[in-house]
């Protein structure tokens, strides 16, 4: 009962940090005006503002919080591991690179160009972690599993500034995007990439039970009768869908898709039923109260997302291994 | 002379490790753009040559190979450490976030202060470096038990992170042509390195070596646990602090005149391990000469491949890298526990 309640209130949040991000930036704009842009359209500029910039704006600050949110979840069900999450295992930089290589390639950069690239580079290095993650009789541990995600980070990286410095009108272009960021995307796009994370937001809710068991455990899942194999790949899947469609159209943003699962976890418990659905509320309130904070902490300009999220997060992971010791889901 | 001493495989190793680093010390003397015969090349690295050749190797190659060779050993020799005290092979300067720490220092100091004359770098980098491990230290310092060696390696990768946050903020704020030069530095380069790089570099490695040999004992103490290496004798906290300045000063040095050169303090080690074992008497010099070899051999590589293109050291040891550890994982993931 009461988690019926936690979402209803979960998601008042959401709409609370959804209207605060049409009203508050360089220019404050009233509530009243927001009101009004939507159902009594005058043209002023404060009302153009927030239709054409704050609005997808926080469209995407929402639609990504929550994808990768998600993506945090599964990943950390799928490998047993409390600190898996796409950016410390390599998703992000995977499609990062995938992106800068396309573009260097093809020489043309169009955000549809960066979404399949993503997509293909998220896949890649996912595939990757897993492989790695469920080799051999024993499981990796999950300190080894995350120096190993760490290290393809640093390849991928390195790989990343190589074509950088091979193509010095790519960088110009590419290292905003690299930065992660929300801005500067307009709705057409936006509406581009929505399907991919609404089809793998709805599949993530329905597949609460698969994930239940296979956080049990690969022959404990399979034993209480799931097709294991099947099921991961269902759930890699999403997880390229989720994980790739937000770098594509935000970059690569980090540590959401691993605090908010933990957070989640916190309120409600390990039951996937709920904790996907929690998980989404609480990163896309997350996101959007750090893109917020974004255009205020430096006086005067805005700083990409991307770093506000990792000062969020960052500390969290250093207090997650000073609370306790490491422990599974 | 003991003959028996060569009954052992070790000092052969060893021999042919210093070897090997010469003859390819010698190919980077004698390729380039221009072909100059070994001979003259030996000769005027010792300034005994005909002159004829002594911009090409006194002033540019033969700077540049020390300085390679002196950043492999230093990383090398702080990855053995860093493997050492937290007893897992897949710990590194890099992973850690010692070479992040100094990437953020170098960035922020090329973007904010293009001013800044460039030999006064390499400062700025130790002085991130320094930043991150004490932040590291602070972080994973617990009166505490098992599972300190993890939480450092935590710890590492969360600091790591945020050094990378800020690296990309800065990167979006200057103007081109010097953000295209701090990549470059990130990336680990060796174009352009003189003797300026050479002699702040040399000390560090040349006091620190010998003086890490005398310590292998306790380094190896590691290795058995904490409680039995206390119950050994060894004093944990003061020598784990210890090793850990040791390390991030090499680590440090070694990336302020090279740029954050990844993977050879996570290879040479681990390379050198499968030569000669892990006693750390006979790793640690085995280490450094592996990571010398490592980043020599990689240089030589990226300046030929490409010519008249560099590709910098750190991309090519990033492409061998990470390859093998994987393979490294892939084949070991069953042993992990």
């Amino acid at each position: 009962m009461f988690r019926w309640f936690g979402i209803g209130g979960l998601c008042l949040l959401v709409a609370a940090a959804f209207t605060a991000s049409l009203m508050y930036g360089i220019v404050h704009i009233p509530a009243v005006t927001v009101w009004n842009a939507f159902i009594d359209f005058d043209g002023s500029m404060e009302q153009l503002i927030i239709r054409d910039i704050r609005l997808p704006r926080a469209l995407i600050a929402l639609m990504v919080g929550s994808s990768l949110a998600i993506a945090g979840t599964i990943m950390q069900a799928l490998s047993r591991n409390a600190l898996a999450g796409p950016d410390l295992l390599g998703v992000n930089n995977g499609a990062a690179l995938a992106a800068v290589i396309m573009i260097f390639l093809l020489h043309y950069s169009s955000l549809q160009l960066y979404i399949w690239s993503a997509f293909l580079g998220a896949g890649a290095a996912g595939l990757t972690v897993f492989l790695l993650g469920s080799m051999g009789s024993g499981r990796l541990t999950p300190t080894r599993l995350v120096l190993a995600g760490a290290t393809l980070n640093l390849l991928l990286a390195a790989l990343t500034q190589g074509v950088l410095i091979l193509n010095q009108q790519s960088m110009d272009t590419m290292r905003f995007w690299l930065a992660g960021s929300l801005t500067g995307r307009d709705m057409g796009l936006f509406l581009q990439v929505l399907p991919y994370m609404l089809v793998g937001t709805m599949a993530a809710l329905m597949m609460g039970r698969s994930l239940n068991l296979i956080s049990l455990g690969e022959e404990v899942a399979g034993g209480l009768g799931q097709r294991v194999v099947a099921s991961k790949i269902v759930l890699i899947g999403i997880v390229m869908l989720l994980a790739g469609s937000s770098v594509a159209i935000a970059g690569p943003i980090g540590f959401i898709g691993l605090a908010v699962p933990h957070i989640a976890r916190a309120i409600v418990g390990s039951n996937h039923y709920w904790l996907v659905p929690y998980s989404a509320c609480l990163g896309a309130a997350l996101l959007l109260i750090a893109d917020v904070a974004a255009r205020f902490v430096l006086p005067g300009q805005e700083i990409p997302v991307g770093v506000v999220t990792v000062f969020l997060g960052a500390p969290l992971l250093i207090y997650l291994t000073q609370a306790k010791e490491v422990a599974s889901p | 002379m003991r003959w028996s001493i060569f009954a052992q495989r070790w000092p052969l190793v060893l021999i042919l490790l210093i070897l090997l680093n010469l003859a390819v010390l010698l190919l980077h003397l004698m390729l380039g753009e221009r072909l100059i015969p070994p001979v003259e090349a030996i000769r005027t690295a010792l300034s005994l040559g005909s002159g004829e050749y002594d911009f090409a190797i006194r002033t540019v190659r033969l700077p540049r190979a020390c300085v390679g060779l002196l950043a492999g050993c230093g990383l090398a020799l702080s990855g053995t450490i860093l493997q050492g005290i937290t007893r897992n092979p897949l710990a590194s300067p890099g992973v850690l976030g010692l070479n992040a720490g100094a990437a953020a220092a170098a960035v922020a100091v090329i973007v904010l202060l293009p001013s800044l004359p460039m030999r006064m770098m390499p400062f700025a980098a130790f002085g991130g470096a320094l930043l991150a491990a004490a932040l590291i230290y602070i972080f994973s310092w617990r009166k505490g038990k098992a599972g300190v060696s993890d939480r450092i390696l935590l710890v590492g990768i969360g600091i790591s992170a945020m050094a990378g946050g800020i690296v990309s903020y800065l990167l979006t704020l200057g103007e081109v042509l010097r953000v295209t030069q701090a990549t470059i530095w990130m990336a680990g380069s060796l174009y352009g390195r003189t003797w300026v790089h050479v002699w702040p570099l040399l000390p560090w490695v040349a006091v620190l070596l010998p003086v890490l040999v005398l310590m292998s004992r306790s380094l190896d103490l590691f290795q058995l646990g904490e409680n039995t290496a206390i119950g050994l004798g060894l004093r944990l906290e003061k020598m784990r602090f210890l090793f850990i300045l040791i390390a991030v000063a090499l680590a440090g040095a070694a990336v302020s005149m090279a740029g954050t050169v990844t993977f050879v303090g996570l290879m040479g080690p681990h390379i050198a391990r499968g030569l000669v074992g892990s006693r750390s008497c006979r790793l640690i010099p085995t280490a450094a000469l592996c990571g010398a070899l490592l980043v020599l051999l990689s240089d030589l590589a990226g300046r030929l491949v490409f010519q008249p293109y560099e590709i910098p050291v750190g991309i090519v040891t990033a492409l061998i890298g990470a390859p093998y550890m994987l393979r490294m994982l892939w084949q070991r993931a069953g042993a992990f526990k």
